[in-house]
């Protein structure tokens, strides 16, 4: 790659530095010495090749933090504006094609469903006499396969109720179980985050997560210059390569310095909630306490730190 | 050490020359593989959007070819095993034939290694020391291991007694036998591993069941047999190297009962699963008879299963068994079916519908087919030369120059006299 880089690329910045890229370490493993010499790299090969400053943000976890999430399920009124700014903000791949775009939230539209008088002797199998099913072809509160991709003139539908969903940054996580190269893990903060120059893009990741909060880029991220966010993470919304694999991280280049999230920013109903839960007094520790919480597939033990919750 | 490197250039000079027909069958292959050169190139420069892979659909043709060629791998233990365990005269003759077998598949499924990863320049990453290895958490890990360790076992094994055979010295039992022992269980760890691999993720309800493992091993050890038959047939035909009757029948028995447990291994699984037909069921419902109106792969589990059943049927009637023009059509079916159910009908549908309920078809494009009939096409490529060198070596065309090792046995020539020298 490197050498083909070097011979394809009229970009000499770009080309160099992807060469000593190529054979940089684990970042989890770096010393900190390592760590200065990538961040100076990769900022100025992005500085080049977007033509603006960018800066990438090497911060550490903060002591005593355990980030969590909420998200108020009677509230989302499915308007996708979080699907969005999740896009704009973490610099994940917007073109046309299919495979090009990428989207790390996924608000599914779940369908109310009716149960009518007309259908109440219906069922099957059919003409014996014996009902197995009757009403129960219709769906009630049931994801209906594809429909996240959904674009209504009006939010909220009539018939629909909508469940957001994105990484669950599982406290158990299957996806850094099986990954075989230790490339995507547990930060002490919480966050479950990807070294992207690590990963060989097996996918097992992938398979193994029970959420599909993962994504492979299959070509080269379509990213327009004047739409990169230059204000990036090495383990969060950096512009990614080709081939690998890549997923929400809570922001880590927003978080870590106090703010919030862009999803929970954006969110015009106040529907997402995110703070510390080791502090009894954040917003989510609150809302752990004192409101009806649940989580995604429990019976997979994931322990997921995002939690819905209504009241 | 002047015998080894005369063992090598003699070794390389027998394979190089051959019969016009040796070089077509080889031409041809190495027209094939180019084509696969090209889709990797491909690959590494446009990204793996050139193949029908997807966030949804993200394992395809190339996953499902790597899991199979797993099982054909184990499958050469179809004939170590009788040869060194039951002490099968017929067998023992030809046993290097399944461990050159054994080689080759697990070269290809590196191959397909190298054509599923999104990164393959990357690859050292896995490497013992200068990469990480997550052990002993990842099944991929663990099966990159038992494939190379069955990869080191089997060059080994094979090319020791081929040494031995080539300068007309003993076998030393004392390595030997240990070696070969251990190849006998690691061949089963194979395809255990790999079974492991996918059946250890609940996420995907289609794989999540024990029943896995025995399952990959038996389809393993009816698909194998099949294929060495028919490389038996091939070589019966079109050298000196005359496989004796009862080594093929042995074979075909294996195949038999193999093919007869996973059949019904195949039938308890529909019939739990379809029963109480559960949300977990949508893979393999959508596998048997389609999902909102997508139905791409039905037709590839059908005959998959007629496949099959059919090859079932024709190994049972001793009639088919022990008639040589029929068996190899049996073993085409068995193979080909087998193939189907372990990629079309297992791999692909576990994606389907995804973590989140989504139904997407996948479909492999032109490049991944390419690919994928090239690496099998690089693949038989080496299998020819390991045969062709190892078949030298045991009719004692390629020896070392002054060793007496062709006058201890003479092959007899006609299947005749071959049956009639076993008895
Ligand atoms: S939701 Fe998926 S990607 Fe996120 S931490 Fe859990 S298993 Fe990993
Ligand atoms: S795709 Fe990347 S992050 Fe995922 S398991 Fe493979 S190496 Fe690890």
């Amino acid at each position: 790659m490197g050498v083909a880089a070097l011979m394809t690329q009229s970009d000499d910045v770009k080309a160099t530095v992807e060469w000593a890229e190529q054979f940089q370490g684990n970042y989890r493993l770096m010393t900190a010495a390592e760590k200065a010499e990538a961040r100076a790299r990769l900022e100025r090969r992005y500085s080049a090749q977007y033509s603006k400053k960018v800066t990438v943000d090497t911060s550490e976890a903060l002591p005593g933090v355990l980030m969590g999430y909420a998200l108020n399920i009677r509230k989302c009124i499915g308007c996708r504006r979080c699907v969005n700014a999740c896009v704009e903000e973490n610099n994940q791949s917007r073109g046309k094609n299919p495979g090009e775009r990428i989207e790390w939230i996924q608000v599914l539209r779940m369908e109310r469903g009716e149960f009518s008088k007309e259908k109440m002797n219906e069922g099957y199998p059919e003409g014996l006499g014996i009902q197995v099913g009757g009403n129960a072809y219709t769906p009630a509160g049931q994801v209906l396969e594809g429909q996240y991709h959904y674009e209504p003139a009006l939010v909220p539908e009539k018939d629909a109720t909508y469940m957001p969903i994105a990484c669950m940054q599982c406290e158990k996580p299957p996806c850094v179980k099986v990954c075989p190269v230790r490339t995507t893990y547990r930060e002490a903060d919480g966050p479950v985050v990807i070294d992207y120059n690590w990963c060989i893009g097996c996918r097992m990741c992938m398979g193994a997560c029970p959420y599909w909060a993962r994504r492979i880029n299959l070509t080269t991220p379509v990213l327009p210059k004047a739409e990169m966010n230059p204000v990036t993470h090495y383990l969060g919304n950096r512009p990614r390569m080709r081939g690998v694999v890549e997923k929400c991280h809570w922001c880590l280049q927003r978080t870590r310095q106090g703010r919030y999230p862009a999803c929970v920013e954006v969110c015009p109903v106040g529907a997402r909630k995110f703070g510390n839960l080791l502090d009894p007094q954040s917003e989510v520790s609150l809302i752990l306490a004192r409101k009806n919480v649940f989580r995604l597939k429990a019976e997979l033990n994931t322990f997921p730190k995002f939690f819905y919750f209504y009241d | 050490m002047h015998t080894l490197i005369k063992f090598v250039i003699d070794y390389t000079r027998y394979v190089l020359k051959g019969g016009a027909k040796f070089y077509a069958w080889m031409g041809f292959l190495a027209v094939l593989s180019a084509g696969a050169l090209y889709g990797f190139y491909l690959q590494n420069t446009e990204g793996l959007i050139v193949t029908g892979l997807s966030s949804q659909i993200h394992d395809g043709l190339y996953f499902a070819n790597l899991v199979f060629l797993v099982g054909v791998a184990a499958g050469a233990v179809t004939i170590v095993f009788p040869a060194y365990i039951y002490h099968h005269k017929a067998m023992h003759e030809v046993t290097v034939l399944g461990e050159m077998l054994a080689i080759s598949a697990v070269c290809m499924v590196m191959l397909f290694v190298f054509a599923h990863m999104g990164r393959p320049d990357r690859l050292w990453h896995m490497l013992p020391f200068v990469g990480i290895f997550n052990m002993p958490g990842s099944m991929l890990a663990w099966d990159v291991l038992v494939l190379n360790g069955y990869l080191m076992l089997n060059f080994a094994c094979g090319f020791y007694y081929l040494y031995a055979k080539y300068t007309g010295g003993h076998v030393n039992n004392k390595i030997f036998m240990p070696l070969v022992y251990t190849s006998i269980v690691w061949a089963l760890s194979i395809h255990t591993v790999t079974a492991f691999l996918i059946a250890s993720m609940p996420a995907r309800p289609m794989w999540f069941h024990s029943m896995m493992p025995i399952r990959f091993i038996t389809t393993a050890f009816a698909a194998g047999p099949c294929l060495i038959i028919l490389a038996f047939m091939i070589i019966r035909k079109n050298t000196k190297f005359w496989i004796q009757d009862d080594a093929i029948d042995v074979l075909s028995n294996i195949v038999t009962w193999c093919l007869g447990l996973a059949l019904f291994l195949t039938m308890s699984e529909i019939v739990v699963e379809l029963y109480a037909r559960t949300e977990h069921a949508n893979g393999l419902y959508y596998l048997m008879f389609g999902l909102h109106g997508l139905t791409r792969l039905v037709p590839w589990f059908w005959s998959s299963l007629a496949f099959m059943i059919i090859a079932f049927v024709m190994f049972l009637m001793p009639s088919v068994r022990t008639n040589y023009k029929l068996l190899p059509i049996a073993c085409v079916l068995a193979f080909v079916g087998i193939w189907i159910e372990k990629g079309m009908g297992l791999i692909v549908p576990g994606f389907i519908p995804t973590p989140i309920g989504e139904v997407i078809e996948y479909y492999p494009t032109l490049i991944e087919i390419v690919m994928t009939v090239g690496i099998w096409a690089m693949g038989l490529f080496i299998w020819s030369i390991l045969l062709k060198g190892a078949i030298g070596i045991l009719v004692h065309d390629l020896k070392y120059e002054g060793s007496d090792a062709g006058k201890s046995i003479d092959f007899p020539s006609s299947g005749e006299t071959a049956a009639s020298a076993s008895r």
